[in-house]
């Protein structure tokens, strides 16, 4: 068992024994260690062991996590063959793929940057960014459009304008310069995130099937190289703390997020699609984000079932001196490592010569299974590659639900004796919801985003989904794209929570006139070591997964991001859903604003009922509790298929769905498309125990559609025979007036004031001084 | 006709401008890399948007060295159509191909919508008789506030060099102008991209209208073809 040691480090600094101390700081147990020391048969050197540390990390590991995972489907039932067939599946590889038909498809996957844009917002964001731009180039992929899953505290907060502004800023760099269109995304302002915000970035590209390349090394002597930007001690990140250690420089004048370059990323983007159109060249290819050179190196080799050897000397670096620690464990940008057949050198070298980039042959392909690193002609790690990926340890935690459940679910409206809204109250409210950043146009943000560039954007971000036309060969598709999480109501109650997010997301692509083709998905949570927040991941992962099934959507990649804590705990619960539809004829492509005066308005689902858990309850009364709104997965799939059956038959000019705000705020929100248009809305034959929850409550499964008059009694007929409870609730003006009739309330409001509130309310907050 | 697009590291509109000349008008139309010393032949040069060798030192700034630039200096000055959108428009300011200069929106913020703009009358090509008095065309630039000094103003009212105004300013430019020619008519820039306004989903298709101004500028009988 006992295996003789590496000789001596070239740098003397690293040849230190590694004490208990030392695997602690490097957030390994002792049992891991021993774990280790189990694949080595002898010590790690320090090299190695900071390897083993980023590799057994939760973020390139899943330890925590990857039993719960198992649960969510990863293949299509009802695509055996051709569209929305899965052709790479979940944890295979960078980002999932899927068939879109005739020989086409697309790569996607979420990722977060959330603690890196939390201590750096511009560069935090940025770099999130160009990191799952390079997930989908990997694949072969041509990247076409971002979105972004953003969480902050209130706005009130200057430290939360100030983390607002350099994240918005930091996602514009880059993603302006590389050039993809940034087409949608969500934001929720909350408390439980004042500090701790969420920063989630998906990429989605397209690629014929053949092009798909994969993160495999294989073939004994194939030459490995390294390409794009050199190495710097940038982004050492978790592991800063050893280089403080084993550097006689401060790591304070080194940056603890890495620096993005976007416009390295862009030639990175161009050189290696070149590189991987020639036939046959490319063996394998993977980008080097966390845990950069290390992670690319072993996970190649290990998913080629074969070994890799590298010298570092050939590694270009940015600065002198750097040691193999530093060099392994950098996080630079823009880095990719690419395998190709032995004999084809030139070929790969001169498209990287075209475009100015490094392409430097670090290494090769060996049949060892080992990952071999030299520096300066000497070993110094020497690890089965099979160790640090599938020989990484898997932990199930203790889960246990938290007391506040007991509190918020057993909450009503009535049992709390809360006094239902009279007609003043209900006309205060609607401008005040309106107004609420959670609420209100994200125009200040995405007009700070290029989501035009590429020409390909069809419905602009600001509608239920963002639609993108896919130019593939001589046709044309269009895809689109929506995020969702109400960590409110995940907080209140994970499971349903979980689902509803899912749910609402099929919604929002319903409204658009898309049919889904599968899910990414990023988990957002605490402290998985806490029982109570470990409950709550548990708890959404299985409800995901219920929905997953339900709807026959597959998950097919995604991310874990856990110790999100503010000083104040946990952030609320946030499984960030995303799903990708297509919607195969332009005709079909469906918006959310009202396009003109001429429609009848039709609430599809039912009145609401429900408080619990709305922004209302938040906004109005200040309060975070209630159950979640009910879930009926069989209702909401007969909604959407009744909305896309009718949204097909050409009957559907707007469709918006109800969530944040409920039914007055989704009514307003359609008629915030072209100026000068009204509504005449009348509820008073609706069942409405409550005024509140009629008018702000949200319940699920409801969608209002704009329709032409003629086509009203088809729609409402449709409905019937689909079983889903269809109201006409009034028609589209033409006089800038919402007025609202109820059985207990006759209310009207200016349109054109509640929409100059909803338009500039976080634009005027954002004026304000922000820290820093 | 043959319209060649140019490529510069870190264009990233070059697919777009390619696309309105060479799917939106029909046009035969390719790319030249800026390595090149050559142009080939061409009918009109468009320097697309994006941002040109990261434009981290100023807008253009390192583009204007690139190899291919003097090709299309000597391109211009024999008269030959220019066009520059976005970036290719910076790009030509640095390169003293246009008067003027573009520095950071006042806003300090990247603007990607869609504006109105008022057509001027710049010429017998070019004038809101030919297109209309107003169009709508998309921008997506950081810095695209127009400055010129009081002489260059003044010549560029005398000479009717203004190609377009925004009716409600994004970015703070001088006399909201939006985009401009040279003064013997043959070289065109502008910050708005017509290259983002020639299919039926964007929010106007006025940039096919603008292509076919600017091949006018030199081919009136031959734009009456592809009108």
């Amino acid at each position: 068992m006992k295996r003789a040691g590496l000789p001596p480090n070239p740098d003397p600094v690293l040849n230190q024994p590694i004490t208990p101390g030392l695997v602690r700081k490097h957030g390994l147990l002792q049992e891991e260690f021993k774990r280790i020391r189990g694949h080595l048969g002898r010590d790690p050197t320090l090299t190695e062991l900071g390897i083993f540390s980023v590799m057994w990390s939760e973020h390139c590991s899943y330890k925590n996590t990857r039993p719960l995972l198992k649960e969510f489907p990863t293949e299509k039932k009802g695509a055996a063959a051709g569209i929305g067939r899965v052709l790479v599946r979940a944890g295979e590889e960078n980002a999932g793929i899927i068939d879109v038909g005739d020989g086409w498809a697309v790569a996607f996957k979420i990722e977060s940057h959330n603690h890196p844009s939390a201590i750096e917002p511009f560069e935090g964001a940025a770099t999130g960014v160009g990191g799952i731009i390079r997930d989908i180039f990997t694949m072969g992929a041509r990247p076409v459009l971002v979105t972004n899953s953003l969480r902050f505290g209130e706005l009130e907060s200057p430290a939360t304008r100030r983390l607002l502004r350099g994240v918005v800023a930091g996602i514009a760099h880059y993603g302006n310069c590389v050039g993809v269109p940034n087409v949608g995304g969500d934001i929720y302002f909350d408390r439980s995130y004042e500090g701790n915000p969420l920063v989630n970035a998906l990429c989605l590209g397209t690629l014929r099937h053949e092009q798909i390349r994969r993160g495999k090394a294989t073939g004994l002597g194939n030459p490995v190289y390294y390409v794009g930007a050199a190495t710097g001690r940038d982004g050492l990140g978790g592991a800063s703390f050893a280089s403080r250690e084993l550097s006689a420089e401060s790591a304070a004048d080194r940056p603890a997020v890495q620096k993005g370059d976007p416009f390295m990323e862009k030639l990175l983007i161009e050189a290696c699609l070149e590189m991987m159109a020639v036939p046959g060249l490319v063996v394998g290819i993977q980008d080097m984000g966390a845990a950069g050179l290390t992670c690319s190196t072993c996970e190649t080799a290990s998913r080629g079932g074969a070994g890799i050897e590298i010298e570092l000397d050939r590694v270009p670096q940015r600065e002198p001196g750097m040691n193999s620690y530093e060099i392994m464990l950098s996080e630079s940008q823009e880095r990719m490592l690419v395998i190709v057949h032995a004999g084809r050198e030139r070929e790969i070298e001169e498209v990287f010569a075209k475009w100015d980039l490094h392409a430097a042959r670090v290494g090769s392909v060996t049949d060892t299974g080992r990952m071999l690193v030299r520096h300066h002609g000497v070993p110094v790690a020497d690890i089965p590659a099979s160790a640090l990926t599938d020989g990484a340890p898997v932990y199930v935690r203790e889960a246990s639900r938290p007391a506040y459940l007991d509190e918020t679910s057993r909450w009503t409206p009535e049992g709390a004796a809360l006094a239902d809204l009279d007609p003043a109250g209900a006309q205060a409210a609607l401008p005040r919801l309106l107004s609420h950043p959670t609420i209100a146009s994200k125009r200040w943000i995405y007009r700070q985003y290029d989501h035009m560039v590429q020409h390909g954007t069809a419905v602009e971000p600001g509608s239920d989904a963002g639609v993108v036309r896919l130019r593939l060969g001589g046709g044309e598709k269009f895809i689109a794209i929506s995020n969702d999480c109400n960590g409110r109501y995940c907080y209140l109650n994970p499971r349903r929570g979980a689902m509803i997010a899912m749910a609402e997301c099929l919604r929002n692509l319903a409204c658009a006139g898309a049919s889904p083709l599968a899910m990414t998905d990023n988990l957002n949570f605490g402290n998985p070591y806490k029982p109570e927040s470990f409950y709550q991941l548990k708890e959404c992962v299985a409800g995901l997964a219920e929905a997953c099934r339900f709807f026959d959507v597959p998950v097919v990649g995604g991310n874990v991001s856990l110790y999100n804590e503010s000083p104040d705990g946990a952030i609320d619960p946030t499984p960030t859903v995303s799903v990708v539809g297509l919607i195969e004829r332009e005709a079909h492509v469906t918006r959310q604003f009202a396009p003109d005066a001429h429609g009848r308005l039709i609430l599809l689902g039912g009145a609401p009922t429900e408080l619990g858990g709305s922004q209302f309850l938040g906004i109005i009364h200040g309060k975070k509790t209630g159950d979640a709104p009910a879930v009926d997965l069989a209702a909401e799939k007969r909604l959407q298929d009744l909305l896309l059956g009718q949204i097909r038959a050409g009957r559907v000019r707007a469709a918006h769905d109800l969530s944040e705000g409920g039914l007055l705020v989704a009514v307003c929100e359609m008629l915030f498309g072209p100026a000068g248009l009204g509504a005449a809305v009348d509820l008073s034959a609706l069942p409405a125990p409550r005024l509140d929850a009629l008018l702000f409550g949200e319940s699920q499964g409801r969608v209002v559609v704009s329709v032409a008059p003629a086509d009203g009694p088809a729609v409402m007929a449709e409905a019937k025979g689909a079983g889903v409870p269809a109201d006409a609730i009034g028609a589209v003006t033409a006089d800038e007036r919402l007025s609202v009739r109820t059985a207990r309330a006759s209310l009207e409001w200016n349109v054109a004031g509640l929409r100059a509130g909803w338009e500039t309310s976080i634009e005027m907050a954002m004026k304000r001084p922000g820290l820093g | 006709m043959n319209i060649a697009v140019l490529q510069f590291p870190g264009s990233n509109c070059d697919q777009d401008a390619f696309h309105l000349f060479g799917s939106g008008l029909k046009l035969p139309t390719r790319f030249v890399w800026h390595k090149d010393t050559r142009l080939g032949e061409a009918d009109l040069v468009v320097l697309p948007g994006g941002f040109a060798y990261g434009d981290y030192l100023r807008c253009g700034a390192i583009a204007r060295f690139s190899p291919v630039m003097g090709a299309v200096r000597e391109y211009a000055q024999r008269g030959g159509l220019v066009l520059g959108i976005c970036n290719g428009f910076q790009i030509l300011c640095e390169a003293g191909l246009l008067p003027g200069a573009l520095i950071r929106n006042s806003s300090l913020e990247f603007r990607c919508m869609t504006c109105e703009l008022k057509v001027e009358d710049a010429g017998p090509a070019f004038n809101p008789g030919v297109l209309g008095p107003r169009i709508r065309l998309p921008i997506g630039h950081g810095e695209g506030n127009f400055r010129i000094d009081e002489a260059g103003r003044g010549k560029l009212v005398a000479n009717r060099q203004v190609l377009l105004r925004y009716v409600d300013n994004p970015n703070g430019s001088l006399d909201d102008i939006a985009g401009v020619r040279s003064e013997a008519g043959n070289v065109f820039g502008m910050m708005p991209h017509p290259d983002r306004a020639f299919e039926r989903y964007h929010p106007s298709c006025d940039g096919l209208a603008v292509a076919r101004a600017i091949l006018a500028a030199r081919f009136p009988g031959l734009i009456r073809k592809i009108a």
